[in-house]
């Protein structure tokens, strides 16, 4: 039936390659255009080839705080990559059993992840100006000094910001988990258990070295998912944009290639990312052998 | 039974001295992220949306005045449609369009993996490069669409050398054409991995059975493979349903900031501090969305496909 030398075949190969195309087509083209001369513009022809853009990038040249901005969005991302991974390990094993709750939990993440963006960044926001409120106030009435001269806001990115990106990172988190655990071959873990191991060891010398590979991917997309996130981030980040955000700015009022170097940086540190993370996979799966 | 009860606790009885924490547990600290900024944040969007608001505060009160605002001049029928029916009708138009070409596209990719790559290991770096993409810039994919459909761009660089028009097209860039482009462009992965996903479950006996009977390759397709992928349709239709919904950044960018959104809407008026006022939109937006989902979800049970 899918015999390979039938036309539907080479329809089919012909039409992912289109697809593939047009996934990486674009991109392509801002990396090349990203190499032009100074007197380059946003459009082709190429107007002659040189790295002028780049160091334009890393003078700082007309653009904003892109250095600062950059350093924000990868420790961010850090963090949200070894938040995602703990806690939605430490989810995934509570689901294997049905307990209190867990259905609900179930649903919320699945909510979590289709409630429009914006509406999650509003709430978040509301949040947090609800606290701050609360905050100024109990600062004026118990005269607590310390609130009533430096207190701003509760607001930023490593309380509003990384909330919100969780909510996005982990329940890709978890569903990869579920993913792994119902493919999971219990026998390991009842031959440790019978021979005597407690469940913190059964977990760190027979379930972690299992799934480890797909840690990897937790890992991947906790950090990816955070460093472009830009939507449910929008609304709460502060004072301190993280590169996305600056990105978009950047969409309305610069007309220069620097835009497109600063689009290959990022997609260079992305490519990046994901090579060492597939590179890092396929050592723990060859090292298990399995 | 007495006896066997009585056996049965006696042999359990080191179980009653012995604490044992529950596995359960291990997920609170999961739950507390969702309870915080998950759960309360959309109660106090849904509270909030009945306050009041001046230009520097947000007030607790219980008003329906912005709701009535949201929907003011829309159910008199002298006037045009108005401003809130018009843009939930280009956002219905949008989520159409893209749904329908991401749907298309993604259930040809996934067949296309899902059958014809026979090694395991094609098919996973084929399905890699598909998602590859997805861990990139989405901001970064949009704009990389300026140097192709530009006023100046090789599009129309094309279109003009081969004298399909004479002058160049502005159609082409921020316009809702580029709206589509782009979120087919970003979303067609949504339809993929779930489709897949339901494909690789078929069992290839089935297909196989209908071969030798006699099928042809169309009613296979149309008789056996898409409904036994309806689950993965339904997941990635939710996905891409719910994104273009709540979207103002796509539209935004690709759209040159004059094609409205709900999302739009809701952003505009945070920067205006006009909170109770988008805390109304958002809680339209969400029971617009919940409701298209509560639709969908009644053809499957998503917990079985994971």
């Amino acid at each position: 039936m899918f015999s390979k030398k039938n036309n539907t075949y080479y329809i089919c190969v012909f039409f992912f390659a289109l697809f593939v195309l047009f996934l990486y087509g674009p991109t392509f083209t801002i990396i090349l255009l990203s190499f032009q001369g100074p007197d380059g513009g946003l459009t082709f022809p190429l107007n002659g080839i040189s790295t002028y853009w780049f160091e334009e990038l890393w003078r700082g040249g007309s653009v904003v705080d892109i250095g600062s901005a950059f350093k924000r969005s990868i420790i961010l991302g850090i963090i949200v990559m070894i938040l995602t991974v703990v806690l939605s390990v430490a989810a995934g094993l509570a689901f294997r059993k049905k307990f209190w709750g867990s259905n609900v939990l179930f649903f919320t993440t699945v909510a979590s992840l289709i409630v429009p963006s914006i509406v999650l960044s509003l709430g978040v926001a509301l949040q947090f100006r609800l606290i701050d409120d609360l905050t100024k106030w109990i600062g004026s009435s118990l005269d607590i000094s310390w609130v009533n001269d430096s207190f701003q806001t509760s607001l930023g990115m490593y309380s509003s910001g990384l909330g919100a990106q969780l909510t996005w990172t982990l329940p890709f988190g978890l569903l990869i988990m579920f993913a792994v655990f119902n493919r999971f071959d219990k026998s390991y873990e009842e031959a440790a258990r019978d021979l005597g191991a407690t469940p913190w060891k059964t977990f760190k010398e027979i379930v972690l070295p299992l799934i480890a590979p797909s840690i990897i991917g937790i890992a991947l997309f906790g950090f990816t998912l955070s460093y472009d996130e830009l939507a449910r981030s929008s609304q709460v980040m502060g004072s301190g944009n993280t590169l996305p955000l600056e990105l978009r700015g950047l969409t309305t009022t610069v007309t220069t290639p620097i835009i497109y170097a600063l689009g290959t940086v990022t997609t260079f540190v992305s490519f990046t990312v994901i090579a060492i993370s597939v590179g890092f996979y396929l050592f723990l799966k060859r090292k298990k052998g399995i | 039974m007495l006896p066997y009860i009585i056996n049965k606790s006696i042999f359990n009885m080191p179980n009653l001295f012995k604490i044992k924490p529950s596995v359960g547990l291990l997920s609170l600290p999961y739950s507390l992220v969702f309870i915080f900024f998950f759960f309360i944040p959309l109660v106090l969007t849904f509270v909030i949306s009945f306050w009041d608001y001046n230009e520097y505060s947000i007030i607790p009160d219980l008003i329906l005045e912005n709701y009535r605002y949201i929907f003011e001049n829309c159910f008199s029928f002298e006037n045009d449609m108005c401003v809130t029916f018009k843009t939930y009708l280009s956002t219905f138009m949008f989520c159409l369009i893209t749904w329908f070409f991401t749907l298309i596209i993604g259930f040809f990719v996934a067949y296309f993996l899902a059958f014809y790559v026979n090694s395991l290991t094609w098919q996973i770096a084929l399905f890699l490069l598909c998602t590859i993409p997805f861990w990139t810039s989405n901001v970064i994919r949009m704009i990389s669409w300026i140097p192709l459909l530009g006023r100046n761009g090789l599009v129309n660089d094309f279109f003009l050398s081969t004298g399909l028009t004479s002058t160049p097209q502005e159609w082409l860039l921020y316009s809702g054409f580029s709206v589509v482009l782009a979120f087919v462009h970003l979303y067609t992965l949504f339809m993929i991995v779930p489709i897949f996903n339901s494909m690789m479950r078929i069992d290839k006996s089935i297909i196989e059975a209908a071969y030798d009977s006699g099928a042809n390759g169309f009613q296979i397709l149309w008789n056996i493979i898409i409904p036994l992928c309806k689950p993965g349709i339904v997941i990635g239709s939710i996905f891409v349903i719910t994104v273009v919904m709540g979207d103002f950044i796509t539209i935004g960018i690709m759209g040159g900031q004059q094609i409205p959104s709900i999302g739009k809407i809701i952003y505009v008026e945070m920067s205006y501090l006009q909170l109770p006022a988008a805390a109304a939109n958002a809680v339209i937006l969400l029971f617009l969305t919940l409701l298209i989902i509560w639709i969908m979800t009644k053809m499957i049970d998503i917990r079985k496909e994971l």
